[in-house]
């Protein structure tokens, strides 16, 4: 796109300038000189996302979000280069979706790859410091012979509690983010607080009412999490808790002062004594491969991983295969223009494929419960077909509740296939007298491959990953007994990704990213070799 | 079906010539059999969806309960889908699929026009570039999308996890994807011509683009934005993922935790709920059916 830099008389171009009017060419005029409507709009929305902008900016940095606050650096430049710049015209069109593509597509790709290769999960969520952090808080008990302070339990504006103590004669108020710190307009009574502005104090009721959360309630000495808290056990009386965990900085071990144990970091993110025994929680580092070998490595999870990647190929591969011979069959039944309200009939058999597909697994879910499903109960006349809980018939049931959801795909696809065969060609093939049959392997079919063949390696790729299906149908069951992770018989790749991540108890980001990236190695690899041979990529 | 002509003529010669014995004959052998296929099949696909409309309307059904299709007809379920928060979710839903296709349209749309008029250094390679990213889908990585907006939540709360606004901006993550390919090939048949001249004439890009372009191809804008809204409406997998609190529920998470246990569950709420949710869905797809292969052809799913 050539850049018009020619820019003509100061007064504004009407925007529809009578037809014949020949005006010079003019391309952007410079917006200093020309606050026309759209560059006002222009200005109020970009300021607003700077505002935004600079606002994350100070929050994230206020939080040490450091690869969030270069993004929203970045961004901002980039906006405002993009939008107040002339020479940069695509990009105006551009960055908005480009935007959300980098973020939500692109960053979260490349997080993916990140995360399956470290230990991140329960147990490894955070960083070095803040497991240290942690370990300390954790290993905290009162210090002998430490003393009692009278304690006032407060509420702040949030409802959040607060301790409230005096300590030296200097009253002291922390809550559990917030350190105790000094509080001078608080009233003292007798060497007690008895109201600070801003804050309630909790009567005997209240207190009553959250005993649990008041003797949970840790407020930190100070931002070093080795100074130790203020705790209470009976709501009345306030101790000094300190850790028996003492961190070396210098040498990088935990020790616990109580029996001497010096606890030194491993390589999978913890600290361990020389027995072997750990300290949680540990904090995230590097795992290398071990993610991607674990599936194979781990004896209680091989088998159960095999089957579950078997399955996930037949059962794509099945999905693919039935609903699209269901439908090429179809598809050629109702191409005979003798069959009468053609159109009605494909309405009506379009319909499963309409309907929203979580819906429709919920439904058959409940249509092929054992006891009391419609198909055991009605169909089959009180049949007890553990439809949903025999692994092969589980496997049969997915199947088919696939097919009922896919097949009219496949029929409307091959229908315009079917119909955009041009009949010249049917006309000379039986004209050189091949039999129906004939003319269906070596014409229909080929031709109809050409169309739909791209479309059966999308299929592929879609019913891989088909999650919703398998989730809401058998919930990937019946499960596997004696797996580290809930697993059944049922589950594809994706539902495992899923169980790994978030309903195996134990949540393992790292394990379950490294299983993402493996489907998508896999989908790839097929994908990218189905639409070369179908030559799909090549008609960009 | 117009493009029958193969067979057009072996019609005509049978109904218009030999009306006797041999066409009935022949009719029979031929054609009879597809009416059959087609009972089977309909009673097939039709069936599930009558069972789920008759438990809609059996009041206090149980799974069990269900199995009489229509004994009992009552509207009780569909009123009881309040107390439930069924209308917090279709409300949910109705707000991030809409904010999702406004936002897809206008920013498929420029991209769209962005490659299809401008020529800029790095066009090609970004039109590849695009269609490689599809092939990373969205449920790939959900981990990560859990993860990213469990450290936005700290920055910007309404971006965060159990966030609507959140939810919508994964699901913008998508805008430019295969709806950007579809709008790019129809943006290409719009004459240039109508650019220059327009251009001639003293409009600027921005001109053009709101007032000439979009007004040309409003059709497929109005069709990118539909199947975005029933793509989004269809999505569990995200939705389940980033949505925590039952009144920030969409549709299908909502239903799920209404039939997830099938012993206990309220049945009949559940069919009454997936009825009034599947309705609109079907009636938009049967109106937009031939775009529909049409996406599907360009590579998309529906999900």
């Amino acid at each position: 796109m050539s850049q018009q830099t020619i820019v003509h008389d100061s007064e504004h171009a009407p925007p529809e300038p009578p037809p014949g009017d020949e005006r010079p060419v003019r391309g952007d005029s410079s917006p200093a000189r020309d606050f026309s409507k759209g560059f006002l709009v222009k200005l109020v929305l970009v300021g607003l996302i700077d505002a935004i902008a600079l606002y994350g900016i100070l929050t994230a940095i206020a939080v040490e979000q450091w690869a969030i606050v270069g993004f929203l650096v970045l961004a901002l430049v980039a906006v405002n280069w993009a939008y107040f710049s002339r020479r940069t015209l695509a990009a105006k069109y551009l960055l908005p979706g480009l935007v959300f593509l980098l973020v939500y597509v692109i960053f979260t790709a490349c997080y993916t790859a990140y995360v399956a290769f470290t230990n991140y999960g329960d147990g490894h969520n955070s960083t070095k410091d803040d497991a240290i952090s942690a370990i300390l808080a954790q290993n905290e008990q009162r210090v002998e012979g430490s003393q009692a302070y009278p304690l006032t339990i407060l509420t702040d504006s949030d409802g959040d509690l607060a301790f409230a103590i005096v300590r030296d004669g200097q009253a002291l108020v922390g809550t559990q983010d917030d350190p105790l710190a000094p509080a001078d307009d608080a009233t003292v009574e007798s060497d007690k607080v008895t109201a600070l502005p801003e804050h309630e104090v909790l009567g005997f009721a209240a207190v009553a009412q959250r005993q649990q959360e008041i003797v949970d309630l840790r407020v930190p000495v100070s931002d070093d999490a080795a100074d130790g808290s203020l705790r209470t056990q009976d709501a009345a009386t306030g101790y000094i808790f300190e850790s028996v965990m003492e961190y070396d900085p210098a040498a990088d071990t935990m020790t616990n002062t109580q029996t001497g144990v010096v606890y030194r970091p491993n390589d999978q993110g913890q600290f361990a004594a020389e027995d072997g025994s750990t300290i949680a929680p540990g904090w995230r580092v590097n795992v290398g491969f071990d993610n991607f070998t674990r599936a194979f490595s781990d004896e209680r999870l091989r088998t159960a991983f095999v089957e579950i990647f078997l399955w996930t190929f037949a059962f794509a591969l099945l999905s693919v295969l039935t609903t699209f011979v269901l439908g090429l069959f179809l598809a050629v039944v109702f191409n005979d223009p003798r069959v009468r309200a053609r159109k009605l009939l494909r309405a009506l058999m379009i319909l499963p494929y309409a309907i929203p597909a979580f819906i429709s697994a919920l439904v058959w879910k409940g249509m092929l419960n054992t006891g009391s499903g419609f198909l055991n109960q009605v169909l089959l006349g009180g049949a007890e077909i553990p439809w949903l809980t025999d692994p092969w018939l589980a496997k049969l049931s997915v199947i088919g509740v696939n097919l009922w959801l896919g097949f009219p795909y496949m029929f409307i696809v091959c229908t315009g296939a079917l119909q955009s065969i041009p009949g010249e060609v049917y006309e000379s093939a039986r004209m050189d007298g091949a039999k129906p049959w004939r003319i269906m392997r070596s014409i229909t079919l080929p031709l109809l491959m050409v169309s739909v063949a791209p479309l059966l390696v999308a299929s592929f790729a879609f019913n891989f990953n088909n999650f919703a299906l398998i989730y809401m149908l058998t919930g990937g069951g019946p499960n596997f007994v004696g797996t580290p992770v809930v697993v059944g018989h049922t589950d594809i790749l994706i539902s495992m990704v899923y169980s790994v991540a978030f309903e195996s108890g134990l949540k393992q980001y790292g394990f379950a990213s490294a299983l993402s990236i493996l489907i998508f190695i896999m989908v790839g690899a097929i994908s990218w070799w189905g639409f070369r041979r179908t030559r799909r990529l090549e008609e960009l | 079906m117009t493009t029958q002509t193969a067979q057009a003529p072996a019609k005509a010669a049978s109904t218009n010539v030999r009306r006797n014995g041999t066409f009935t004959r022949r009719w029979w052998r031929e054609v009879s059999w597809r009416y059959l296929v087609a009972l089977v099949m309909i009673v097939i696909c039709v069936l599930p969806l009558l069972y789920v409309i008759s438990a809609s309307l059996n009041p206090g059904g149980s799974l069990v309960g269900s199995n009489r299709l229509f004994r009992t007809v009552s509207g009780e379920n569909f009123a009881d889908l309040e107390a439930r928060g069924f209308w917090t979710w279709l409300g949910n839903s109705l707000v991030v699929c809409t904010v999702t296709a406004i936002g897809t349209v206008l920013m498929g749309a420029a991209a769209a026009y962005a490659f299809s008029r401008f020529r800029f250094k790095g066009r090609e390679k970004g039109l590849t570039g695009l269609l490689l990213a599809q092939m990373f889908p969205q449920t790939l990585a959900f981990v990560a999308i859990f993860l990213l907006l469990l450290t936005l939540k700290d920055v910007f709360p309404a971006l965060g996890l159990d966030s609507l606004l959140g939810l919508i901006f994964v699901y913008l993550g998508g805008a430019l994807g295969v709806n950007t390919f579809l709008m790019y090939g129809f943006f290409n048949t719009v004459p240039r011509e109508l650019d220059e001249a327009a251009k001639m004439d003293g409009a600027t890009h921005g001109q053009i683009y709101w007032t000439i372009i979009l007004r040309m191809v409003t059709p497929i804008l109005a069709v990118v934005g539909l199947l975005s809204f029933i793509s989004s409406f269809g999505d569990f997998l995200i939705a389940k993922v980033v949505l925590q609190r039952a009144d920030n529920w969409t549709v299908a998470v909502g239903l799920y935790s209404l039939a997830a246990d099938e012993r206990t569950a309220p049945w009949g709420l559940f069919a009454a709920g997936a009825v009034i949710a599947a309705v609109p869905v079907v009636l938009l797809f049967m109106f937009l059916q031939k775009y529909i292969v049409g996406g599907l052809t360009a590579g998309s799913v529906k999900g």
